[in-house]
């Protein structure tokens, strides 16, 4: 399994980690963010903001749990709305950080070691906020454990017929098995920080935490197996996952929606989203603590060539869709497309393509490509466009469908904005406590790298 | 099994080259009940201290294959035989509709298997160590490497044990307490 860590890059190329580490200053400069480093106001005012925002987001889910989804903006016939249209945004971010951690580790990249953990927190983060939304949008969130099979006095059971269900499968095993992956491999990092804490208690929580990890060569045996493993049952998992939220749309007869285009074309929405909130994240962390060395100007470059190839499958798909339209000579489909380009919601399917398509474009630049500020700045415009294009999916399509007198339309409330501004600041405040609690490098990861780390026989 | 005085002879050393180095001279000298301990994972390393199976893929197998068939009978039994539904005229036993629930079901349970069956295996979690006793053993999380030969192998014997270790040139040799 070493041959996956041998770096990739050419010597033109920038280095994966800078030259001049060993492992124990890698070691050193990683834990210490989380074991010595104070603080700071920085930090203390960005938790500070997103744990506010979090505390909105409880008001609005609680004034929510008091008077019923009437609060919202959604009815009939935009019944979806924010809730649905919020939880594809979401659960699309968290797949950059399987793909980073599981397809990147399986194709031997080894410019993943320096960004997987964080990529996997962020997807740990982005899937419990996803998750927030169908829960909430069921109407009666306190019976939402009914979605599960399991056996009820009622005598009734879920429908496995309904992509509704799939669903339900398919997001908690994501979540599931997203959140096993990372704990294993926070591991080895877990003892790193127990051998390292001079504080008794930080000490017997890492301690715990790490469950006696003491690096023996069997353990790392078993260890890489199972890993490589996990890695080899992501991979299809993470493809499904956005696979399967795709056919909640697909699987319906609604225009604009009942498409065979939509799963490769929101997998690769998914990871287009998930790699500009990977850049968005990993620009001011890097920044800020001083990571430069280990978050190089490669893996900026690598993210961005990876933004560029998945904007133009959805590019493709977009185009795709607007082909059908036409050539299928189905005129409630001819007639999405008009609704699209010329209906009430025209501006934002304008908006979503000048954010999707054409400003990512400038990533072709190499000078743009390296710039973190320009990445920070387009990987924003990517986040916004891929938000407008669930928008576009779920209520363009909602508003208008075959029957002129059932059409309508749909207008956020101040409920729908706080929620989902609230669930920003909640994955911001988790990021937050991220950082200071556990290695957001991994750092074992880091010394296979190294120069020092090759066995010369 | 009678109790050893001491739980094994621990040799320090400063690279993973002299790490493997020393592994295999112990392995080959004779010495079976040995471990080696490092920061990261080393290539071929458990081979050369006679680690030959590896139990994990065979239990993913098994906890996917019990997950996938969990997955479709459930569905079967609950839509064909416990609470059948006519929806617009499809059969009951509609395989194609079970299919992705099988298929995450099969990932789960050998996620699952993989996770518990490594760390099962490995006889983790397990908070106290007799290795944990000897003060520099900390640095194996860091920058040091260690190989240890147990005292339960049938060729240990304190004082010439404790001469073959320094032998490979460690960087230190300690007695590791039981």
């Amino acid at each position: 399994m070493d041959q996956q860590y041998k770096t990739t890059a050419g010597a033109e190329r920038a280095p994966v980690i800078e030259p001049g580490y060993t492992f124990g200053t890698v070691t050193e400069k990683i834990s210490a963010i989380v074991l010595t480093r104070p603080a700071s106001n920085g930090w203390f005012a960005g938790f500070g903001v997103a744990f506010l925002l979090t505390m909105m987001m409880l008001y609005a889910i609680g004034y929510l749990f008091l008077k019923g989804i009437g609060i919202w903006g959604s009815t009939i016939p935009i019944g979806w709305g924010f809730a649905i249209v919020n939880f594809v945004w979401w659960i699309g971010i968290g797949h950059a950080g399987t793909l980073i951690s599981a397809i990147l580790l399986l194709l031997r990249q080894s410019w993943r070691n320096s960004i997987n953990r964080f990529a996997e927190a962020m997807t740990l983060f982005a899937v419990a906020c996803a998750g927030i939304f169908p829960a909430i949008h069921v109407g009666r969130p306190w019976l939402a454990y009914w979605l599960f099979p399991y056996p009820n006095t009622m005598r009734i059971w879920p429908q496995f017929r309904s992509p509704l269900m799939w669903d339900v499968f398919a997001v908690s095993t994501y979540a599931s098995v997203s959140a096993m992956f990372w704990f294993i491999g926070l591991i080895p990092d877990l003892a790193t920080l127990r051998d390292r804490a001079t504080n008794p208690v930080t000490r017997l929580i890492y301690g715990a935490l790490s469950l006696g990890w003491r690096g023996s060569a069997r353990h790392w045996h078993r260890y890489e197996t199972a890993y490589l493993l996990l890695a080899g049952l992501a991979t299809p998992l993470v493809l499904s996952v956005h696979t399967v939220v795709s056919f909640d749309f697909a699987v319906g007869i609604v225009p604009g929606w009942h498409t065979t285009i939509f799963p490769p074309y929101f997998v690769a929405g998914a990871i287009y989203s998930g790699f500009a909130m990977v850049l968005m994240l990993a620009i001011p962390i890097r920044k800020i603590y001083g990571l430069e060395d280990f978050i190089t100007e490669l893996h900026l470059q690598n993210a961005a060539k990876v933004m560029l190839a998945t904007g133009l499958i959805v590019a493709y798909g977009y185009g795709i869709e607007a082909f059908m339209g036409w050539y299928s000579g189905d005129r409630y489909d001819a007639f999405t497309l008009w609704n699209r380009l010329q209906g009430p919601y025209a501006f934002l399917y304008y908006l979503l393509l000048i954010c999707n398509i054409f400003i990512p474009q400038v990533l072709w630049i190499r000078k743009l490509r390296t710039s973190p500020v320009a990445l920070f700045l387009v990987s924003f415009v990517i986040l916004v466009g891929m938000w407008l294009e669930r928008f576009v999916i779920v209520v363009i399509s909602l508003s208008r469908d075959f029957l002129t007198s059932s059409w309508g339309m749909y207008y956020p409330t101040r409920w729908d904005w706080m929620t989902y501004i609230g669930t920003i600041g909640m994955f911001l405040a988790a990021m937050f406590l991220f950082l200071r609690l556990l290695p957001s490098i991994s750092i074992f990861e880091m010394r296979t790298l190294l120069p020092e780390a090759e066995v010369k026989e | 099994m009678k109790r050893e005085p001491v739980y094994g002879i621990m040799a320090e050393f400063d690279t993973p080259t002299a790490l493997v180095e020393a592994a295999r001279r112990t392995h080959q000298a004779g010495y079976q009940k040995i471990d080696a301990y490092s920061p990261f994972p080393i290539e071929g390393l458990a081979e050369d201290i006679g680690f030959d199976h590896d139990e994990v893929p065979l239990v993913v197998l098994i906890g996917g294959i019990i997950g996938g068939l969990s997955g479709y009978l459930m569905q079967w039994w609950i839509s064909v035989v416990d609470y059948p539904i006519n929806v617009g005229g499809k059969p009951t036993h509609s395989w194609p509709a079970f299919i992705v629930i099988t298929f995450e079901m099969t990932i789960l349970f050998a996620a699952i298997s993989a996770v518990f069956g490594m760390l099962a295996l490995n006889r983790l979690p397990m908070p106290y160590h007799p290795v944990f006793n000897v003060p520099r053993f900390a640095m194996a999380s860091k920058d040091r490497f260690f190989l240890i030969v147990f005292s339960s192998d049938p060729k240990f014997n304190p004082a010439a044990t404790r001469r073959f270790m320094e032998d490979l040139s460690p960087r230190s040799v300690s007695e590791v307490p039981s």
